[in-house]
């Protein structure tokens, strides 16, 4: 039996048509044709526009008859489509009345908020015509990717070891090997280093589609082109970058990014997006028309009782994301990403937005937060915020959580940068971040607490022990911006220098860091590179440049492979203890009668910690048989941090009978006995204690 | 504009693609291939003469490997080009298929 509605009812100008299904949105593939469907609430006319790919000019603009719209959507299923040469947008009309946020211009054709793959910026850096009367085109795409026994990983939260990485920095530079540097493609490639360093899932700079050549220009000093390089710029939410695909030329980034998706699971890696819902590409009145301003600007944007445009975001206007048709997209968005390319998280830019009613006020109950946290195809989904937004909401430790929310720690960041860096006064808060933050998140659990040092934002972790200030000159903005408070510390040099003494207390800093990163309740994240000593030279905000400032310099994993080594046994030690990664804030108690209370606090002498306002040294002890409210048995593990600027004897605390302390790292020591390999411990021979070296970090196991 | 023709090698079914796979000769190549299935079916998809090959092109080809393998069949793709071969690599289409280099290599690897 074949369904009546696969024939059509209409024509227009030869293209054959009928009504059209209002759900789901966008342009799906039906027998026959393909189903479009569109929504505005203020608009009074709307026109499928119809191109041939790449083709100046339309071929065929249909006219919604009347009667194809219900409430206030349109809908129309268009037959015989060739479905890999079809660009669509529509032309909208309605009133245009800005100071009433009415902004329709039917002169212009719009893309489709729901496109799921945007034509027009196919190959990455390939300059754009400027005269394309229609820059960034919807394109239709088949959702029937093979995905064989592939679902998300599902990982606990508290056993994930998180990297941070650019699609294209990953593998744009000429070192990296592989074949399509830069891509999607790209990154599957080197799969075997992510596994060999250990990290079980990346978090990727935005990959919706963005346009690089979004203000971009000339530096008129250095002649470099720079870009929107990093993308937090979003075209449309559920289309990937076509420039990130080695087969974007061929309209099949959709496939790329799925199959790499596939194999990173193969590898037992999870991959998290880093999503961008407080914004778009539009800009504010003087910005370009793409998509939403011209569908309907009053019900996407957060506007001024002026009609101009709110700019929480700090690029110009703010999405109207609890206005309830706006969350019912950003929920759309996210189910799409879960479902249909295997999405196992996502990070939030600029998340308190999210929090803001249509006014910018916080919400105590922001209902698109709640209906994100409930929904139940992103149930497993790991929902990631960063808890402030340039408004000057910071939520960090009382973003609303509904028991689901994770927060990019920024507190962790301050403090251990300030303790590495040698400030005092701070071992009562060290405390505090290395537990998992219970100050922070005492009912939600160290799982709430996304732990890093560094991220994509400011120094990476080389610069931030090599320079005391930034150096964003490049960027073309007069070293203005960029944060300015970095709590970084040159180590006695600015920039680069051929001092051994300070290039080794460097790479001890860099350990220092990473140790008490991997030692931590909580989640720890690495940003990309940080683990063979990537710099930026000293650039805290390289968000426009495509160069080698930017790009991974593979080198590195050569040059500083003392360094990748002391990262990899890290990250496996992690992965080795359990108890370094509770579900459960610990208690100081002892749950299972081991004698041990679950982590204690220590000092130079054991059990007598040194909370002073002039300590700059902190122990701490986890005992195994707690480990995970003794769930599961584990090795004692005693970490003893010496950020002074001299040698300090440290005594741990007495192990049970039969147990003796082995040395796991020592970051004070050079390669190869900074770390040991699992089971690969050596004995601490003297059992009264360990010299911790000036600003080293020791950490023993006692088995 | 893609030739399709079909012949026999030994207890293989050969078919030969010759042009462009693209979304409009992509059905026809489905329904001749799709009509040569029957159980346990021995397919070499000849593809050394394929010039391009889009999105539906791929499509097809699952489609194929699908229903030659719901039906217990074997297909061996044979002489696909290094460009064909990255894209379908890269896109995860080539997971699912044998390779060979040459029809007789791809009859032995059907034996």
């Amino acid at each position: 039996m074949d369904r009546v509605d696969i024939y059509p009812t209409h024509e227009y100008q030869g293209y054959k048509f009928r009504p059209g299904k209002p759900f789901p949105f966008g342009a799906t593939s039906v027998s026959g044709g393909v189903n479009f469907s569109i929504y505005s609430s203020h608009a009074t006319d709307c026109t499928l526009v119809l191109f041939e790919k790449g083709q100046p000019e339309p071929k065929v603009e249909i006219p919604f008859p009347d009667a194809f719209r219900i409430g206030n959507v349109w809908s129309m299923i268009v037959f015989d489509l060739d479905y890999e040469n079809t660009e669509y947008g529509y032309r909208i009309d309605g009133p245009f009345n800005p100071t009433d946020g009415q902004r329709f211009d039917g002169s212009r054709i719009m893309l489709d908020p729901y496109a799921r793959a945007i034509g027009g910026r196919d190959i990455w850096g390939v300059k754009p015509d400027w005269n394309n009367i229609y820059q960034h085109r919807g394109r239709l795409v088949y959702d029937d990717f093979d995905w064989n026994e592939d679902h998300p990983l599902e990982t606990p939260m508290e056993d994930l070891v998180i990297y941070e990485m650019h699609v294209r920095s990953f593998t744009r530079h000429p070192s990296s090997g592989v074949k399509y540097p830069g891509t999607f493609a790209g990154i599957r490639q080197k799969i075997p280093y992510l596994k060999s360093l250990g990290v079980n899932c990346i978090e990727l700079m935005p990959i919706y589609e963005f346009d690089e050549f979004e203000n971009s220009r000339i530096d008129p000093d250095t002649g470099e082109q720079l870009y929107n390089y990093w993308g937090y710029s979003t075209l449309g939410f559920f289309a990937p970058k076509s420039g990130y695909a080695a087969t974007g030329k061929l309209g099949m980034q959709v496939d790329e990014l799925k199959a790499l998706v596939k194999e990173l699971h193969r590898n037992g890696i999870e991959v998290f997006l880093d999503v961008v819902f407080n914004h778009t590409a539009e800009g504010n009145e003087n910005g370009p028309y793409i998509s939403f301003k011209g569908i309907d600007n009053k019900t996407y944007y957060m506007l001024t009782p002026g009609g101009y445009y709110f700019n929480f975001s700090g690029t110009g206007n703010t999405l109207n994301c609890n206005n309830p048709v706006v969350r019912n997209m950003v929920l759309d968005c996210l189910r799409y990403w879960a479902s249909e390319y295997h999405i196992d998280g996502f990070r939030f830019d600029l998340a308190s937005i999210l929090g803001r009613d249509p006014w910018g006020a916080p919400l105590s109950n922001p209902p698109l937060l709640e209906s994100l946290a409930f929904d139940p195809i992103l149930a497993k989904c790991k929902l990631i915020a960063e808890a402030w937004d340039a408004g000057g909401l910071y939520q960090v430790g009382s973003f609303p959580a509904y028991g689901r929310w994770a927060e990019w720690n920024g507190k962790y960041r301050d403090s251990v940068r300030r303790f590495l860096k040698g400030d005092a006064g701070l071992v009562g808060d060290m405390a505090q971040r290395l537990a998992g933050s219970p100050d922070l998140y005492a009912t939600r659990g160290p799982t709430a607490s996304i732990n890093f040092i560094t991220a994509h934002d400011g120094f990476t972790l080389n610069d931030l022990v090599s320079y005391n200030d930034k150096h964003n000159e490049a960027n073309g903005e007069g070293n203005r911006d960029g944060a300015n408070d970095n709590a970084s510390w040159n180590c006695g040099w600015e920039g680069p220098t051929d001092d051994p003494g300070i290039n080794a207390l460097r790479q001890r800093q860099i350990k220092n860091a990473l140790a008490m990163l991997l030692v931590s309740q909580g989640v720890p994240m690495i940003l990309m590179g940080d683990e063979i000593g990537r710099t930026q030279l000293g650039n805290n905000n390289a968000y426009n440049h495509d160069s080698e400032l930017t790009w991974l310099d593979w080198r590195l994993a050569t040059t500083n492979a003392g360094l990748l080594r002391f990262t990899s046994i890290l990250i496996s030690f992690r992965h080795a203890h359990p108890v370094l990664r509770n579900r459960w804030h610990l208690s100081g108690q002892d749950h299972v009668g081991s004698g041990y209370p679950d982590i204690s606090w220590h000092g130079t002498q054991a059990w007598q910690p040194d909370w002073s306002p002039a300590g700059r040294t902190l122990a701490f002890m986890l005992a195994g048989p707690n480990a995970r409210g003794g769930a599961v048995q584990d090795n004692f593990i005693y970490v003893a941090m010496n950020m002074h600027w001299e040698s300090h004897w440290f005594e741990p605390p007495q192990l049970p009978t039969g147990l003796r302390w082995h040395v796991a790292a020592n970051t004070g020591v050079p390669a190869p006995e900074d770390a040991w390999a699992i089971g690969a411990e050596p004995i601490l021979e003297d059992r009264g204690g360990v010299l911790v070296g000036d600003r080293s970090v020791v950490i023993l196991i006692g088995k | 504009m893609l030739d399709i023709s079909v012949t026999t090698l030994q207890i293989a079914k050969v078919v030969a693609l010759a042009g462009e796979i693209d979304g409009s000769t992509a059905p026809q190549a489905q329904e001749q291939v799709l009509a040569l299935v029957e159980p346990g079916a021995r397919i070499l998809l000849d593809m050394s003469k394929v010039t391009y090959m889009s999105s539906a092109g791929l499509r097809m080809l699952l489609v194929a490997y699908r229903t030659i393998t719901g039906k217990s069949g074997r297909v061996i793709l044979v002489g696909l080009s290094d460009d064909l071969k990255d894209t379908m690599s890269v896109t995860g289409f080539l997971d699912f298929f044998a390779c060979s280099d040459t029809l007789d290599a791809g009859v032995a690897n059907l034996a």
